[in-house]
C-alpha cells in the first residue's frame, strides 16, 4: 500500500486516475481506517486530501458556505455562520461517532462512504446541498442527493473525489433539524432517520419542505410526498398524522441486528413529526 | 510496503520514527515509541482507550495513520503530568476513586482534559456526552463524573 | 452512607478512603497491562478461527505459511497434551480444536512470526478443509430430541434417559410439598422467560508474552485473574512441570470472570517452545467477543403463589440454560440462587445444561444467578401488582433472615436481607412521586460468595516498614483494602505497608480472583499472618526483656508487658523490634496458608425509575439506587465501586447487550458498536448506601461484595419497564424494537 499526499487537487486527481488498484481518499479516515483494519478493503494506494490548501476552509459564498471536504465535525460545530443558517446539517454532521471520532470525520466523507445510515446526508439532502467534484475530467457539481447510490456504492467515477459541499443560502423564516433514533444516547448507528427543511410564511403556514430519511433505504430518501403533507398548513394534528403516514410509506427498509423493517417503518413517521416540529420551531413558527 | 518517515512531536519532545503506510497512529506510540499509556480496547473507534491529542484535536489514535503524524503535534497520557506533578484531573481521579481497573483511564484523562480546555466548567449532562465515546467497564461512570467535576472547579479557582 | 443497627469494633485504618498504591501509575500511563510488554527477539502470533458454527476438520495444510520467510512456528491441537481429565481435556479443545470446531471463531491453527504482519499473510496460506455441519445454538431447539448433537457421550447420570445427548446435567433443590403449597395460594402466576448470552465486556483484550525453553522451563506474563490456575492450566497443556512454569498476572484491565481461565496462553507458550523464543499473542476484539467466555443464554420457567396478603406459598423455577459447546456447571448456581432472599416452606428448582455452537462459557459476576432471580423477581413482582401489594413489603414479609432454612439447603446465620430492604423502604428515592409513563421496579439479589485456598507473607522490614505478598490479582482495589487490614491489625499506620502481588513461583497456591473472594479471604488471611507476625515479634521483645513470651502483648502497634507484674518496660514499636531483628535471631514474618471457610452471602436491593417513550420503545434511566450488605466496607470507595458497576452492567444486560446469531450460527455482532454496553451519557448518577451486618466469620465482618451487584438490576429494570408500559416484559435484552413490540400488542 502506498501513502500520498498531494498538494493540489489535480495531483490528486491524477494520482487516482493513474492507479490501476483499488484507491481510498483519505479525509477524516474514520471509515477508511476501520475497513483497512478489518481487511474489507486492501487499497493499493492512500490519498490524504488534508494538505490541499482550501479543502480545510469554510467560505461564506452567494449567501450560503461552502465547507471544505476535510472540515472535520469539530470544525464545523465550532461555525457559528453555519450553525445558524443549517442547525440541522451540523447535528446530523455532530451525531457521527463519539467526541473523538468528531475530530477526524467530515461530512464528506460520511457521505462517500456510502451507508445508507449516515448522519450528516439526510440533513444535506433536505438542505438541496450541492457537492463539488474533481476527476480527471476536471470539476462538476452534483446535487449530494444524487450520491449515494446504494450501501457502500456512490455514483462517482473512478479518479472523482469530493473537494467540497455548498450549502446555498434561506430565505428568511426557514428552518431544518435532523433527528435519528439509536438504542443508546451515543455511539450507535442510526436505525432510523429524518431531516426536515422547510420555509414559512408570515403567518406561520409552510411554503416550501423537502424531507430525507436515512436508514430506511438503500439509499437516503428524499419523499416529495411526505413534504407535500405540510405544505399550506400550521402543522396542526392532521397534517402531522399524514406526514408520519407518509414518511413510513417510502419506507424501504431490511431486517437486521440494528432493527427490523417494522420498528424502522413506525420510528421514521414518529422521527419525521418530530423533526418537523423542531424546524417549524426554528423557522419561527408556533405549532 | 514502502516505510515511510515521519518526523512529529509527542508531548512536546522532538520524535522521528519509520513505520508502514497502513500503521495507525496507535501501533506506532505502543510498538515504536514506547508509550504503552494509549490502550487498544477495540480498535475501530467504538471504545475511546486510545484517546490522544492531534493538533490540540481530541481523536482515537486507532484511526489515525502514523504516516499523518508528520509534521504535528501529538499528545498522549504520558504528557499530562510535569515531571512528578500530576495534572489536577490525574490527582482528582486518584482521590474520587474514579478508576478500578484503569484501562479506560488514560484515554478518559486525555479526553477529559480536552473538554476542560474547551469548557471549563461544564454540566454533568455535558461531561457525559463529550465522554460518551470513553467506555468504562468498571465504574459505571459515577465516580468519573464527580471526579472531572472536582478538577474542573478546582481548575478554575486556581 | 453506611448504616447497621448492631455493636461493631472500632476500627482506625479499616473504613477510611486512603489512596490505592497504584494510583499514579494508572493515572500516568505506567502501569504495566497485558499487552503492555515486549522481550528481545520476541515474536508476534495470531491465530486461524473457524468461520463455521459446527464443522468437522477434514485436514489441516500448513506448508505454505511454514515456508512464508519470517514464520518461525506455527502450532495445531496436535501439539499439546492429550488430558485425562474431562474439565482439561475441554479447556485445551476450546484453546485450540482438535476434530471439530464447534463454534464459529475456535482457534485451529497459530502461527508465530518476526512481525504481526507476516504471521496474518501466513494465516491466509493456511489451507484448512472443513465438513460443515448442521448448528444449533438456541438452548431450547437443543435439548429437542432432533437437534444437531454438539458433542456426543458427554451427558452426565443425572440426565435421564430418552433426551437429547446434548443435555449434560441437571440438578434439583429445593424443600416442601410444592402441591399443597400452591394450594394455599389465593394467587398462582406462571410466567416463562428467556436471557441472552451476554460478555463480560472488558476493555481490555486477552495478551500474553510467553518464554518457554525446551528443557521445560517456562515464563509467562499475561492479564488473568488467577496466575496459579493459568500456570495448573498450561502447564497440564504443555506436559510440563507445574514447578518450571512462573506466570506473572500483569495489571487488568477489567476481568468479572471472564479472565479466570486460559485461551491463548497454551498457545503462546507452544509457539515459544518450538521457535526458541519469547511469542506475543493479544486479541482482536472481534476475537474477544467470538471466542472467550461470554455467558449462559437461558430459557426459565417460574411459577408462584401467593396469599392476598402477601405470603409466598409455593415457588417452582426450571432452569434451562447452555453454557455454550462444552459442559457448564452453572446451572446450578442458578438453581440454588433463584429463590435464596425467601423464607419458604416450599420450593424447587430443577436445572438442566444444554450444549450450543457457541464459545464456551466463563464466569460473569455471579454465574448463574442473574437469570435465575430476573425470572423469579419478576414473577414476585407480577404478583404484587395483580393483588395491589407494595413490593418492598411483600420482600419483607417473606425475606430470609437469621435462621431461615434456605431454597438451596444451607441454614443462614446473620444476614443483611432485611436490613437493605428496610433501607430501602426509608429511602427519599422510594417515596418519590412518578410522572406520566415513568415506572418504577425494584428487585433483591444475592451472591453465595466464597473463601478458597490462599496463602498470605507478610514481612517487617528492618526500617519499620511492611511488606505484604499475596497472590490475587488487583481488579477492584483490593490492595488497598489489604493494607489496610495488615495495618489495623499490626496497628501501624496504612503508608508503612506495601502490598504486592506476587507470581506463581513466590507463594503457594492461590485460587482465582473470583467469587467476590480477596477482600474475605485474602484479607482474613492477612489478619492471621500479621497475627503471626506479632507472636513473633511479641516473642523477640520477651527475648530482649528476658520475661515469658505469654507476658508480652501488642497494642498499638507495639509490645509491651501485659501487666506491671511482668516487667517495667516501655513499648517497643514495631519499628524498634525490626531494627533490631538481626540480633534476636534475624528477620521477621509472618505467613498463613489455609482454605478459607466462612465467607458471608450478600444481599442487595435494587430501586431504578425509568421513564419509556411509547412512540420508539426507547428507555431513560432516571434514577438508580443501590442497597447493599458489606459486612464491612473495609475500603468504602472501592464497597461503592463495586456496586455502581456492577449494577450498570446490569442495567446494560437488562436494556440493551446481546450476542445476535445469524442463521448460520455465525456471532452478528463481534465488536462494541453492535454489542451495546452502556456509555456515560446513557445513566443517571448510581447512588450507593451501604449496609454493615458483620459476617461472623471474618475478625472484621467482611462480606465480599463484587458479584451481588449484576444481579439485582436484570428485574429492577423489567420491573420498572414492565409497570411504565402496562405489560409484562418476559425477556431480555428489552431493547426499542421488543419494548415497541409489546406496546403494540397492549
Amino acid at each position: 500500500m502506498r501513502f500520498a499526499q498531494p498538494r493540489t487537487t489535480e495531483e490528486a486527481a491524477g494520482l487516482m486516475a493513474q492507479e490501476s488498484g483499488l484507491t481510498r481518499i483519505l479525509s477524516g479516515g474514520t471509515d477508511v481506517m476501520v475497513q483497512l483494519k478489518s481487511g474489507l478493503v486492501q487499497p493499493a494506494l492512500i490519498v490524504d486530501i488534508k494538505h490541499i490548501p482550501g479543502l480545510r476552509t469554510i467560505t461564506p459564498e452567494d449567501g450560503g458556505f461552502r465547507i471544505g471536504a476535510a472540515v472535520s465535525g469539530a470544525e464545523l460545530g465550532e461555525h457559528e455562520g453555519v450553525r445558524a443558517l443549517w442547525p440541522g446539517v451540523v447535528e446530523g454532521v455532530e451525531l457521527i461517532g463519539s467526541t473523538q471520532v468528531q475530530g477526524r470525520a467530515t461530512m464528506a466523507g460520511n457521505l462517500c462512504n456510502g451507508s445508507p445510515a449516515a448522519d450528516a446526508v439526510p440533513g444535506l439532502v433536505a438542505a438541496n446541498a450541492i457537492a463539488r467534484i474533481m476527476g480527471p475530467d476536471g470539476a462538476r457539481d452534483c446535487p449530494v442527493a444524487d450520491i449515494p447510490a446504494g450501501p457502500g456504492k456512490t455514483t462517482l467515477a473512478k479518479g472523482e473525489f469530493l473537494t467540497s459541499i455548498f450549502l446555498p443560502a434561506r430565505p428568511d423564516r426557514s428552518g431544518d433539524a435532523y433527528l435519528r433514533f439509536i438504542p443508546r444516547t451515543e455511539m450507535d448507528i442510526a436505525v432510523a432517520s429524518a431531516a426536515v427543511s422547510l420555509t414559512l410564511d408570515a403567518v406561520g403556514i409552510v411554503t416550501a419542505a423537502r424531507v430525507a430519511l436515512g436508514a430506511v433505504a438503500p439509499t437516503v430518501r428524499l419523499v416529495p410526498a411526505a413534504a407535500d403533507t405540510i405544505l399550506g398548513t400550521k402543522l396542526d394534528d392532521a397534517a402531522i398524522a399524514s406526514l408520519m403516514a407518509a414518511a413510513s410509506a417510502a419506507c424501504n427498509p431490511i431486517d437486521d441486528k440494528r432493527g427490523t423493517i417494522e420498528f424502522r417503518t413506525q420510528v421514521a413517521g414518529v422521527l419525521a413529526k418530530r423533526a418537523a416540529l423542531i424546524a417549524y420551531s426554528r423557522a419561527g413558527g408556533t405549532a | 510496503m514502502k516505510s515511510v518517515h515521519v518526523s512529529t512531536t509527542v508531548n512536546g519532545d522532538a520524535v522521528e520514527f519509520i513505520c508502514e503506510p497502513d500503521e495507525s497512529l496507535l501501533d506506532v506510540l505502543r510498538n515504536r515509541l514506547g508509550l504503552t499509556g494509549a490502550k487498544e480496547g477495540c480498535g475501530t473507534g467504538d471504545c475511546g482507550a486510545c484517546s490522544v491529542t492531534l493538533n490540540g484535536r481530541l481523536v482515537c489514535s486507532c484511526l489515525v495513520l502514523g504516516a499523518e503524524a508528520e509534521g504535528a503535534e501529538v499528545g498522549t497520557i504520558e504528557g499530562l503530568a510535569k515531571g512528578d506533578a500530576l495534572h489536577q484531573l490525574q490527582q482528582s481521579f486518584i482521590d474520587h476513586a474514579a478508576l478500578q481497573c484503569g484501562i479506560c483511564t488514560p484515554g478518559i484523562l486525555v479526553a477529559a482534559k480536552a473538554l476542560l480546555e474547551k469548557n471549563p466548567d461544564p454540566t454533568d449532562t455535558e461531561v457525559r456526552y463529550w465522554l460518551a465515546g470513553n467506555l468504562c467497564r468498571c465504574t459505571g461512570y459515577d465516580k468519573i463524573i464527580h471526579a472531572v467535576q472536582d478538577a474542573a472547579q478546582k481548575m478554575r479557582s486556581a | 452512607m453506611a448504616l447497621d443497627n448492631t455493636p461493631k469494633r472500632v476500627f482506625k485504618v479499616v473504613g477510611t478512603r486512603p489512596p490505592r498504591p497504584d494510583g499514579i501509575d494508572k493515572v500516568t500511563g505506567r502501569a504495566l497491562y497485558g499487552a503492555d510488554v515486549s522481550a528481545p527477539g520476541m515474536l508476534t502470533a495470531h491465530i486461524l478461527r473457524s468461520p463455521h458454527a459446527h464443522a468437522e476438520i477434514v485436514s489441516i495444510d500448513t506448508s505454505a505459511a511454514e515456508a512464508l520467510p519470517g514464520v518461525k512456528a506455527i502450532v495445531t491441537a496436535k501439539d499439546f497434551a492429550p488430558q485425562d481429565d474431562d474439565f482439561l481435556m475441554d479447556v485445551l479443545d476450546n484453546c485450540m480444536a482438535r476434530h471439530k470446531v464447534l463454534y464459529d471463531g475456535q482457534a485451529v491453527v497459530a502461527v508465530a512470526a518476526t512481525t504481526s504482519a507476516i504471521a496474518k499473510a501466513a494465516l491466509k496460506l493456511i489451507k484448512v478443509t472443513y465438513k460443515a455441519l448442521p448448528h444449533v445454538t438456541d438452548v431450547d431447539a437443543a435439548m429437542t430430541l432432533d437437534a444437531p448433537v454438539v458433542q456426543e457421550g458427554r451427558s452426565l447420570e443425572t440426565v435421564p434417559e430418552g433426551m437429547s445427548q446434548n443435555v449434560t446435567s441437571h440438578c434439583e433443590f429445593g424443600h416442601g410439598d410444592l402441591e399443597a403449597g400452591f394450594k394455599k395460594a389465593d394467587v398462582v402466576v406462571e410466567r416463562s422467560f428467556t436471557t441472552a448470552a451476554t460478555h463480560q465486556g472488558y476493555i481490555e483484550p486477552h495478551a500474553c508474552l510467553a518464554s518457554m525453553t525446551a528443557d521445560g522451563k517456562a515464563d509467562l506474563w499475561c492479564c488473568t485473574q488467577g496466575q496459579y490456575n493459568v500456570r495448573d492450566l498450561c502447564s497440564a497443556a504443555l506436559g510440563i512441570e507445574g514447578s518450571q512454569l512462573r506466570v506473572t498476572a500483569s495489571e487488568i484491565g477489567g476481568g468479572f470472570g471472564g479472565k479466570t481461565t486460559v485461551f491463548i496462553e497454551p498457545v503462546a507458550l507452544a509457539l515459544s517452545c518450538k521457535a526458541g523464543r519469547p511469542v506475543k499473542i493479544v486479541m482482536s476484539r472481534d476475537e474477544v467477543f467470538r471466542a472467550t467466555g461470554p455467558t449462559v443464554s437461558s430459557s426459565i420457567d417460574v411459577k408462584i403463589g401467593m396469599t392476598r396478603d402477601g405470603r409466598i406459598t409455593a415457588g417452582e423455577a426450571h432452569l434451562r440454560y447452555s453454557g455454550g459447546a462444552f459442559p457448564c456447571g452453572t446451572v446450578d448456581m442458578g438453581a440454588q440462587a433463584a429463590f435464596a432472599a425467601y423464607d419458604l416452606q416450599a420450593v424447587r428448582t430443577l436445572g438442566w445444561n444444554a450444549l450450543t455452537n457457541r464459545p464456551k462459557e466463563a464466569a460473569y459476576r455471579a454465574p448463574g444467578a442473574p437469570q435465575a432471580i430476573y425470572a423469579v423477581e419478576s414473577v414476585v413482582d407480577e404478583l404484587c401488582q395483580q393483588l395491589g401489594l407494595d413490593p418492598l413489603e411483600v420482600r419483607l414479609k417473606n425475606a430470609a433472615r437469621k435462621g431461615t432454612r434456605s431454597s438451596y439447603g444451607p441454614t443462614f446465620e446473620d444476614i443483611g436481607l432485611v436490613a437493605t430492604l428496610e433501607a430501602a423502604k426509608a429511602h427519599p428515592h422510594y417515596s418519590a412521586p412518578l410522572a406520566e409513563g415513568q415506572g418504577r421496579g425494584l428487585s433483591a439479589g444475592f451472591w453465595f460468595n466464597f473463601g478458597g485456598n490462599t496463602c498470605v507473607t507478610l514481612n517487617v522490614n528492618t526500617d519499620g516498614t511492611v511488606g505484604v505478598t499475596e497472590g490475587n490479582p488487583d481488579i477492584g482495589g483490593s490492595r488497598a483494602a489489604i493494607s489496610q487490614m495488615a495495618a489495623e491489625e499490626l496497628g501501624i499506620p496504612y503508608d508503612k505497608i506495601r502490598t504486592i502481588i506476587a507470581d506463581t513461583s513466590a507463594l503457594g497456591h492461590n485460587d482465582v480472583t473470583d467469587g467476590s473472594r480477596v477482600t474475605f479471604s485474602v484479607g482474613l488471611a492477612t489478619i492471621k499472618a500479621a497475627q503471626d507476625a506479632i507472636a513473633r515479634m511479641c516473642s523477640r521483645a520477651a527475648q530482649i526483656w528476658g520475661i515469658d513470651e505469654e507476658a508480652v502483648v501488642w497494642k498499638d502497634g507495639a509490645a509491651e508487658p501485659a501487666g506491671p507484674n511482668a516487667g517495667k518496660f516501655p513499648p517497643m514499636s514495631l519499628a524498634e523490634i525490626a531494627a533490631v531483628s538481626f540480633n534476636t535471631g534475624g528477620p521477621i514474618a509472618g505467613h498463613h496458608e489455609f482454605n478459607a471457610d466462612g465467607a458471608g452471602v450478600s444481599f442487595g436491593v435494587h430501586l431504578v425509575d425509568v421513564e419509556v417513550d411509547k412512540e420508539t420503545g426507547a428507555t431513560k434511566v432516571l434514577r438508580y439506587t443501590v442497597f447493599q450488605d458489606a459486612g464491612k466496607a473495609v475500603h468504602p470507595s472501592y464497597v461503592e465501586g463495586q456496586m455502581q458497576g456492577g449494577a450498570v452492567q446490569g442495567i446494560g444486560w437488562a436494556l440493551n447487550e446481546e450476542y445476535i446469531y445469524g442463521e448460520d450460527g455465525r456471532l452478528q455482532n463481534p465488536g462494541f458498536l453492535d454489542y451495546r454496553v452502556p456509555v456515560a451519557s446513557d445513566l443517571p448518577p448510581i447512588e450507593t448506601v451501604i449496609l454493615e451486618i458483620p459476617n461472623p466469620g471474618h475478625p472484621y465482618g467482611v462480606r465480599g461484595v463484587g458479584e451481588t451487584p449484576i444481579v439485582p438490576p436484570l428485574a429492577a429494570l423489567s420491573n420498572a419497564v414492565s409497570r411504565a408500559i402496562g405489560t409484562r416484559m418476559s425477556s431480555l435484552p428489552m431493547s426499542p424494537p421488543r419494548i415497541l413490540k409489546a406496546l403494540s400488542k397492549g
